[in-house]
């Protein structure tokens, strides 16, 4: 919950829920970016149920960002279901992740986060890595 | 009727209460309007955004301030 209505961005989360390990990332990266106060981890389920409060929530937020955890794109899917186009999408499996292989460690929920902290997504992060290759294969005495 | 008004007491929960009891005077309706700034109950009712408008135990709207005119169409829909 905002602690204040008139004052910083509000930024809701929202992790898919499913029952392979993708889903267990998602839920951890979820928690540990409400834990550091990067936005705030709410309910899918329910916003799929059209609970109001879930609902009007969603419709009110200033960012709202998914994290799903395979193509599938469940959490994106409920979200557009009510007319919400999520601020930012993440889908783990296009973020190293393989579904049913990856295991759920620490160091993975980490890394992931710091990517969404830094609001990348993964055609981004992609532009960006082949910009840094670009640069480094250079060869002009300007660079 | 019963109006909830949820947030923390801010300007924007103060214009939120003062839109919703013009909106209510002008109908002429009867309907008690409360504010509620427990955090463990506008989190009950799903709210994760402030302020947010309650009718009759249905969310109208959270995290912005409506009109007057949706807050009478929400009203009249009762």
């Amino acid at each position: 919950m905002s602690k204040c209505c008139c004052g910083g961005k509000t930024i809701l989360i929202y992790p898919c829920s499913g029952a392979a390990n993708t889903g267990e990332i998602a839920d951890q990266i979820s928690r540990k970016l409400t834990k550091e106060g990067f936005g705030k981890m709410t309910c899918l389920a329910s916003v799929g149920a059209h609970i109001s409060g879930f609902v009007q929530s969603a419709k009110g937020a200033e960012e709202n960002i998914t994290i799903d955890g395979c193509s599938i794109n469940c959490a994106k899917k409920i979200l557009e279901h009510i007319g919400v186009t999520p601020t930012k999408s993440y889908i783990l499996t296009e973020m190293e992740v393989e579904k049913g292989k990856t295991p759920v460690t620490e160091e993975i929920v980490n890394k992931i986060s710091n990517k969404i902290k830094k609001g990348l997504s993964p055609k981004e992060e992609k532009e960006n890595n082949a910009e840094g290759d670009k640069n480094s294969e250079c060869s002009c005495c300007s660079c | 009727m019963k109006i909830e008004i949820l947030g923390t007491g801010c300007p924007k929960c103060k214009k939120l209460h003062e839109l919703s009891e013009e909106a209510v005077k002008e109908l002429g309706v009867s309907a008690e309007i409360i504010k509620v700034t427990d955090i463990n109950k506008i989190i009950d009712y799903g709210v994760m955004v402030t302020p947010a408008l309650v009718v009759d135990g249905d969310v109208k709207v959270a995290g912005k301030i409506p009109s007057k005119e949706e807050i009478t169409k929400w009203i009249e829909e009762k």
